[in-house]
């Protein structure tokens, strides 16, 4: 690596310093748009006690779900986890700590943690559980609640293209909960399906620029599909 | 007869008007997206960050980079635009959706839903329901009137803990299309060949019934 140039040759690498009990940001939604080779690389590391932010927790044999395996995971901080009889039994069980968030509100976290802010005023979740303990305030005779930002030690994101300055493009719907992810880690790892040269990228097609970006590796991806859902004609 | 799948789709679908941008939750308020009434325009937002939603795609069209909030293989339509999931959410707290369409467990007259969380039984997350409901001045509860056992779901007080508070104006059940206001339903149309002492039956919460019910009708 020099000067603006994010690119690190490897997985262990692009992943190394994470430790136990740290807290990890993971992008993505369902397994659309997951880092899944950062996430095996947290699988080969064993890092333990972790507690994850991410919309969902993978499914049984992909995703984030690999990590519940060997109990990697601590406590998980997502909207809905539905998918995933790993993670059932652990939460069941008290081996894992959930935090259910509404998927609006993680979002927000996520950005507001990047963006330096330290918590903000939301409807969601007022007078229900997510709500409980929390400040409530009335602004023009609606209630909210105060929801704090989230920050992690590491956020591992997928983005479609780069170039070696790491800013990024997205592709569809796997844009997601990724570039909030990148902006809310002390440590930002992205993988990507593709490096280009700097100059090559136009500066209006970035959707996230390379300043919030620590580390750039690309890979191959498998890209599994929850239901896959077609049409006849 | 209580109504079908496809017929509170179909009803729920009457509700489309032209322009509206429209939230359309897992199940059969996705079945609506088939009857949109003829010469409306809506365009079809899915809450990971796609306005625009197209239908499914054929076998050759497949892209695991585009999905809807089920998670299932989508397209998109023409003029659809693709952002983040924090901009989606802005777009749906900010009150810039018209029309929410969710189902739910259970209803209160109070307006209260409660649709993602049997406690000691199913684990799955309110997802993106919490902040549509927060966000939405429209919405529309699609959901049956009674459980399997015949327990009404639209209740005094929601027993489950709730996915959102006082926001509830408008449930269709397979049995009737009833408003909230004032702490109370109002009973609004009925499915076909459903009396109103049926539905009166079913219903625990406070019903108030107009002299005149009409009944749904489907083109």
């Amino acid at each position: 690596m020099s000067g603006f140039d994010k690119v690190v040759g490897s997985y262990e690498e692009a992943m190394a310093g994470l430790q136990d009990n740290m807290t990890v940001i993971a992008g993505g939604f369902g397994l659309c748009g997951i880092p899944e080779n950062l996430i095996n690389e947290i699988k080969r590391k064993g890092t333990r006690g972790l507690t994850v932010v991410s919309n969902n927790c993978g499914t049984d044999e992909y995703g984030l779900g690999v990590l519940l395996v060997d109990k990697q995971i601590r406590k998980m901080v997502a909207s809905y986890v539905g998918e995933n009889a790993l993670f059932e039994a652990q939460m069941m069980s008290g081996e894992l700590e959930v935090e259910l968030t509404p998927q609006g509100t993680l979002a927000e976290k996520m950005r507001a943690g990047g963006a330096g802010i330290p918590a903000f005023y939301t409807a969601t979740g007022y007078g229900t559980p997510v709500g409980e303990g929390k400040e409530v305030r009335e602004f023009d005779g609606q209630h909210y609640i105060l929801e704090e930002a989230i920050k992690a030690d590491f956020s591992i994101a997928k983005a479609w293209k780069a170039d070696r300055y790491g800013n990024l493009v997205f592709r569809k719907t796997a844009r997601n909960f990724n570039p909030m992810a990148v902006t809310a880690g002390k440590i930002s790892v992205v993988e990507v399906e593709e490096i280009v040269e700097v100059g090559e990228l136009d500066p209006d097609e970035i959707h996230l620029p390379g300043i919030y970006v620590s580390r750039l590796i690309q890979g191959s991806f498998e890209k599994h599909i929850e239901q896959r859902t077609v049409r006849a004609t | 007869m209580a109504l079908t799948r496809e017929q509170l789709a179909q009803r729920v679908a009457q509700e489309f008007q032209d322009g509206y941008y429209i939230n359309l939750g897992i199940g059969i308020p996705t079945l609506a997206a088939n009857y949109i009434p003829e010469g409306v325009e809506v365009m079809l937002q899915s809450e990971n960050g796609l306005l625009g939603m197209g239908p499914f795609p054929r076998e050759d069209e497949v892209d695991s980079d585009l999905i809807n909030a089920g998670k299932q293989t989508v397209t998109m339509a023409k003029g659809a635009s693709l952002f983040s999931s924090a901009d989606s959410f802005a777009m749906i707290r900010g009150g810039h959706v018209d029309l929410t369409v969710l189902g739910a467990f259970e209803v209160d007259c109070q307006g209260n839903i409660a649709s993602y969380m049997i406690p000691g039984k199913l684990i799955k997350g309110m997802g993106g329901a919490m902040d549509l409901v927060a966000g939405a001045d429209n919405i529309i509860v699609t959901m049956t009137h009674a459980s399997k056992h015949g327990e009404s779901k639209l209740l005094n007080e929601c027993t489950l803990p709730l996915t959102g508070k006082s926001c509830i104006k408008r449930v269709l059940t397979d049995l009737a299309l009833l408003d909230i206001a004032d702490g109370k339903f109002i009973l609004r149309e009925r499915a076909p060949g459903v009396s109103v002492e049926e539905i009166v039956n079913l219903t625990v919460g406070e019903l108030v019934v107009p002299e005149h019910v009409p009944e749904m009708t489907f083109v």
